[in-house]
């Protein structure tokens, strides 16, 4: 499923809406979760899962090529964590198992 | 601003802001969204979502596992996996921001 199918299945389950506002949606949704990760927060959604943002410290790496040994800045990189409920929903014959 | 939890009320009001639906109405929409990112994801579809991210369903056979506590070795049974990989603008997107705001709040090191 792409970005223009998902809104199409929105848009097809709210008939009253324009197309042109399901994607706005849509895209509003995805935009609020990118601007809180980029101004450090995280974003929890129960039953999906949450996005986070991990920082990676600078180390000395290795060109595998050369073996030469490099700086590798610090980084901050997103990170989802799948929520339960959708683990459960993945997985229904594990359901009583313990994560 | 930094080190607060968003849920589904901050997107909603994202929503009411700026497509001008009604609160009840932007909350509901949100819950579509995410219920059918889910569903598809639940079906075994990749769920590309361009400039942000894509979902990916992956199978996993059964391996030996072990308990960390007892060393005790434990089957783990075959399961289905979700993967993220967020796009490039995404990780530009955060990495700027920040960068940016470390720089802001220390002066680089005297070495740099």
């Amino acid at each position: 499923m792409i970005k223009s199918e998902l809104v199409q299945i929105v848009a097809a389950r709210n008939p009253h809406l324009y197309h042109r506002d399901v994607e706005n949606i849509v895209n509003a949704v995805l935009d609020e979760i990118t601007d809180a990760l980029a101004g450090g927060n995280r974003v929890e959604l129960r039953g999906f899962g949450a996005f986070s943002v991990k920082n990676r410290p600078s180390r000395s790496g290795r060109n595998p090529r050369t073996g030469e040994s490099v700086f590798v800045e610090e980084k901050w990189v997103p990170f989802f964590k799948t929520g339960k409920e959708l683990r459960e929903r993945l997985n229904p014959d594990l359901a009583d198992e313990e994560d | 601003m930094a080190g607060k939890t968003v849920t589904r009320a901050d997107l909603a009001e994202s929503v009411f802001r700026k497509v001008g639906l009604s609160r009840t109405e932007s909350a509901e929409l949100v819950e579509t969204v995410i219920d059918e990112i889910c569903n598809a994801i639940v079906r075994g579809e990749m769920v590309k979502l361009s400039s942000f991210a894509t979902f990916q369903v992956r199978a996993k056979n059964e391996r030996i596992g072990r308990n960390p506590k007892t060393g005790e070795e434990v089957p783990i049974s075959p399961r289905r996996v979700m993967t993220f990989k967020a796009s490039n603008v995404l990780k530009q997107r955060i990495l700027k921001a920040h960068t940016a705001r470390k720089a802001k709040q220390k002066p680089p090191s005297p070495v740099a």
